[in-house]
């Protein structure tokens, strides 16, 4: 019998749902194009903002976006945080460094693995490039790219970076 | 007070499987047509809200990434219902009634049912500890309730499989419907079970889709459209949540929020029915006391397409639509979500 009073603290109800997710037409082109090692953007006809991954319509002004643009594999930090905790699955050693990268050329960033470089140099300006994997590797994937690195080049100046994007919004 | 009117629709063509454009890919295009519909620009819309669900797109905070449909920039004041789109329609109308700020609004739905199993996701809107362990999913809910109706002796399989036969006639004339066609009841009744006594005929198709609605008030609503369908009035009510404890055979909330419009006993010229199976259509046509020469779902209703968590704002655009169109005068527009017609929104639409 169980005692009548016990709370009742744990049940269990496995729940499983299965999704086959569509990343639609313009995250698409990228991962065709990062399949063959090219990164790609797409040019706002409005701001000629440039957003990587493409998008159909501009995120700011709702026009068709339907000139692509490709991008170099390198670029500069915007900004960066340091991974210090532990959770399950992991599969890099703590601590490590995420950054939003803006690729050269590009008006928006996007975040990628800082290594190869002791975590206290990593700022924001500092100029970085991609280390891809084995070219047999490659699938449609961004993870083609392991890193981003430092390229030893002089820092840029990031505010100056971010203020020329934002001059470019629409207002 | 002020009056509040649906000027524009428009919905995407219903896909069984929409794979080449994700959430926000598919609600652009549909938004840029109610707007070029009205000649307005995105800035011209004051509020925007929409409807969606985190469980069929597999992901949270879904509905931010459809954001980037509507190039929201400088930043715009936006809400969002984690549901049927419908309700979106209903926080923007009540918006609207009471701030004078808010001249034209944006309602907006979307749902792609392709990526998973929503007959699966659907069971998760159950009771967790005593009802979803067991897995009572969409289609055998719903089969309860018809099994409810036919043991009352209300209606028959018969009486089910003429709601499908009327509805995808309807379908016929409708270019965006999913399904269509001359059917024959008694041909229909042949067909197998799928959770008895359902036949697929019964059951909502699957759909991927998006609408949008555009509202706007008063004198703004009449110089953008040439006839607006004015939202007369607007309730939604809700039942109990278990359905071991409500009779499945009524929906007293469909019932209670069709008084509160003042529906009971009015003439409609159409009337469109968010009944995702038959048997829950055949209930609302009992609840709502509809005369004989309401033409009901002249859209197709749910076999039209059933781009879930868009379908019921679908209903409200296609009353509108005819309404704008001259080919109706009054209609009710009529929304629900949960199972077994849980919770339920009606609307009475008028063009002047």
């Amino acid at each position: 019998m169980a005692d009548s009073q016990k709370p009742v603290t744990t049940i269990k109800s496995p729940v499983a749902i299965h999704y086959n997710y569509s990343i639609g037409a313009g995250q698409s082109t990228f991962m065709r194009a990062i399949h063959e090692g090219r990164i790609l953007g797409s040019r706002c006809p409005d701001t000629g903002k440039v957003y990587v991954p493409p998008r159909l319509t501009s995120v700011e002004t709702a026009s068709p976006m339907t000139e692509l643009v490709e991008l170099p594999d390198r670029g500069v930090v915007y900004t960066y945080c340091i991974v210090n905790i532990k959770f399950y699955d992991q599969v890099l050693e703590i601590p490590y460094a995420y950054a939003y990268i803006v690729l050269d050329g590009a008006d928006s960033a996007i975040m990628h693995l800082i290594q190869e470089c002791p975590i206290k140099e990593i700022r924001p300006g500092m100029r970085v490039q991609a280390v891809w994997k084995d070219r047999a590797q490659w699938t449609e994937s961004l993870e083609n790219i392991r890193y981003f690195k430092p390229t030893g080049e002089p820092d840029l100046p990031i505010e100056k970076i971010m203020s020329e994007i934002r001059k470019k919004s629409y207002a | 007070m002020r009056e509040v009117a649906i000027i524009a629709f428009g919905q995407t063509p219903n896909r069984r499987r929409e794979v080449h454009h994700n959430d926000a890919e598919m609600v652009a295009p549909v938004v840029a047509d109610v707007l070029k519909e009205v000649g307005l620009s995105r800035r011209d819309v004051d509020f925007t809200c929409s409807g969606s669900s985190d469980f069929l797109a597999g992901y949270s905070f879904s509905w931010t990434m459809a954001i980037d449909a509507l190039g929201a920039w400088p930043p715009i004041q936006e809400s969002h219902v984690e549901g049927e789109a419908a309700w979106a329609l209903y926080e923007t109308w009540v918006k609207m009634l009471g701030h004078e700020e808010i001249d034209v609004a944006l309602v907006y739905g979307f749902g792609r049912q392709s990526m998973t199993s929503p007959r699966d996701v659907m069971v998760l809107m159950n009771d967790p500890y005593l009802e979803t362990p067991l897995w009572p999913d969409a289609i055998s809910q719903a089969a309860l309730q018809a099994r409810a109706l036919l043991d009352a002796g209300l209606c028959t399989e018969h009486d089910f499989a003429e709601i499908a036969v009327r509805n995808l006639r309807h379908a016929e004339s409708n270019p965006l419907a999913q399904l269509s066609g001359r059917f024959n009841p008694d041909e229909l009744l042949k067909t197998p079970t799928i959770a008895s006594p359902l036949r697929k005929h019964d059951c909502p198709p699957i759909t991927d889709g998006a609408c949008a609605i555009l509202l706007a008030a008063g004198d703004r609503a009449r110089k953008l459209c040439k006839r607006p369908a004015w939202i007369r009035s607007l309730a939604h009510r809700i039942d109990v949540q278990a359905l071991g404890r409500r009779d499945l055979t009524r929906s007293r909330s469909a019932r209670l929020a069709a008084e509160a419009v003042g529906a009971i006993g009015r003439h409609f010229d159409i009337a469109e029915l968010h009944a995702p199976f038959t048997p829950q259509d055949w209930i609302l046509q009992r609840e709502f006391e509809l005369s004989k020469d309401t033409v009901l779902n002249p859209s197709g209703g749910i076999h039209q397409g059933n781009p879930m968590m868009g379908t019921g704002l679908v209903r409200f655009g296609e009353v509108a639509a005819r309404i704008i169109r001259s080919e109706a005068d009054r209609g009710l527009a009529h929304a629900t979500q949960g199972p077994c017609l849980q919770q339920n929104m009606v609307g009475v639409l008028e063009g002047e």
